[in-house]
């Protein structure tokens, strides 16, 4: 019998706010929170709109010595990981160190961070560029720090996968727990919006150039032309079933019941796309057959050829119109290797509250033959989710989640 | 040229500049004789302070200096002494 890791505190940073009830009040909803980007002036460049996490104050939530040193993805990073070690009602420097580890996903690390180094090595000389610099700029900083600042001397990793990155992450704690650590932290971070970040997001050829925030990322739509990226993510507190009973766990959202991930075939070979693979090794890994998913939260990618590919694997794995789908991240943007663990905190709650937020701005394309839940809400007893996150390159991830009872 | 001199005050600006400080530490405080690892200064904080001294106050500091003066009182006079040699040099 392995062990079931379970997920039992969780903490987000959104452009609906830093905490769960606003992320989830506004989710629930479809409100829109994708605007014209405020961090740099924008209008050099041939796109303009963005996900932009509002008033967040690294002061407010940091020591002193950590703002310094740390990029503002970490220091989200750090607040999110306060806040799930919060909402899980552990406090970190009380457990065993070695028992504890943290295994983030990063999709551009210390981007902002390394740009102001690389302003000053330019401008005013290499005496200029800050120590910091030797790790703040880097991968694995987010689960660098969060480990430093929570004493947590358990095993620890960074996976680099875009958004699939996210989905790999949790499953390589889940791995961790499974051979006898007792917590973990996992997730992922990302916080890009700054030129050199930026120009990142458009040499990958899928943002989205328009400039109304409403009808930008729109996937599944027949005006589906890109996406639209955002900042933020979500830390979660896996912890072995044991654990938690033992130690009376009061917030049980769900187990991790399964995860695959595969890679695309070189293009131009003629051999199908890995996403439905994914999602059959998923299936199988939580022992649970597709007819028993009850909703998918959707990579949603955004461009036509990618929205096909994932219609149809989902199509051939569960039917026509066989599964809801749903992709909230419309109202907020693609997180980069924060967006799958978002998604699974908003399948987490989805199932708590039995209710499938809605894929707001969306106006499905008769094209697919996919139940997508738009507009409104959708009222469901959710006992089973399916995540899905891809990433540029060829990288597909699946995560199955099933309700604790 | 000029003789500078360098201060506790100027130290102490430098650190929050560079490195921020401890909420449980008052720099304003009685540090003088305070190891600069007791203030919460691990060695990248006060290699990003040298860094910054020499950049502000011109010179070059050894390798060591911060091995070799582990509180505020020694590295002021520390540099204090660099600063003495570069002005009757």
């Amino acid at each position: 019998m392995k062990i079931r890791t379970l997920v039992t505190g969780i903490g987000v940073a959104t452009p609906h706010g830093m905490g769960v009830a606003d992320y989830w009040a506004a989710t629930r909803v479809g409100k829109n929170a994708i605007g014209r980007i405020t961090r740099f002036d924008p209008s050099p460049y041939p796109a303009q709109l963005a996900g932009e996490i509002p008033d967040f104050t690294p002061q407010d939530h940091l020591p002193g010595r950590l703002v310094r040193q740390t990029d503002r993805s970490t220091q989200l990073a750090l607040t999110a990981a306060s806040h799930a070690f919060q909402d899980a009602g552990v406090d970190p420097g009380a457990l065993p160190e070695y028992d504890v580890g943290v295994v983030t996903a990063a999709g551009f690390g210390g981007v902002e961070f390394g740009q102001q180094e690389l302003r000053k090595l330019w401008s005013q000389g290499n005496r200029y560029v800050s120590a910091y610099q030797s790790f703040a700029s880097f991968h694995a900083a987010n689960s660098g720090q969060i480990s430093v600042h929570n004493e947590l001397r358990g095993h620890a990793g960074v996976l680099v996968g875009d958004q699939a990155g996210g989905l790999d992450a949790l499953a390589q704690a889940r791995r961790h727990i499974r051979r006898g650590s007792k917590l973990m932290v996992s997730g992922g971070i990302d916080a890009s919006l700054c030129p050199w970040g930026w120009v990142t997001h458009l040499a990958g050829g899928h943002v989205c150039g328009s400039d109304r925030p409403e009808r930008a990322y729109l996937p599944f739509d027949r005006a589906a032309d890109g996406h639209v990226p955002g900042e933020g993510g979500a830390l979660l507190i896996l912890e072995a079933e044991r654990n938690s009973i033992e130690r009376g766990a009061g917030n049980v959202y769900c187990e991790i019941a399964g995860h695959a991930s595969t890679f695309d075939p070189r293009p131009g070979s003629g051999r199908a796309p890995g996403l439905r693979r994914a999602i059959d090794l998923a299936l199988t890994d939580a022992a649970l057959p597709a007819s028993e998913i009850d909703v998918v939260f959707a990579d949603a990618a955004g461009t036509l050829r990618l929205d096909r590919e994932e219609a149809d694997a989902l199509t051939a794995v569960f039917g026509v119109f066989g599964v809801p789908v749903t992709a909230p991240k419309t109202t907020i943007g693609r997180l980069c290797a924060g967006a799958a663990p978002l998604d699974v905190v908003c399948a987490a709650l989805t199932i708590r509250e039995g209710l499938i937020p809605p894929t707001a701005h969306v106006e499905p394309s008769p094209e697919y033959d996919i139940d997508l839940v738009t507009t409104h809400p959708r009222t469901a007893s959710v006992r089973t989710a399916l995540v899905l996150a891809r990433g540029h390159g060829g990288f597909n991830s699946a995560m199955v989640l099933r309700a604790v009872d | 040229m000029s003789e500078q001199e360098f201060t506790l005050q100027d130290l102490t600006r430098i650190l929050l500049d560079g490195a921020g400080a401890d909420e449980s530490v008052d720099l304003d405080g009685n540090i003088l004789d305070t190891d600069f690892e007791v203030l919460g200064y691990e060695s990248l904080a006060l290699l990003e302070t040298g860094g910054r001294i020499e950049r502000e106050f011109g010179i070059e500091l050894d390798d060591e200096v911060f091995t070799d003066n582990t509180t505020p009182r020694a590295l002021v006079a520390a540099v204090n002494a660099q600063l003495a040699r570069l002005a009757s040099a």
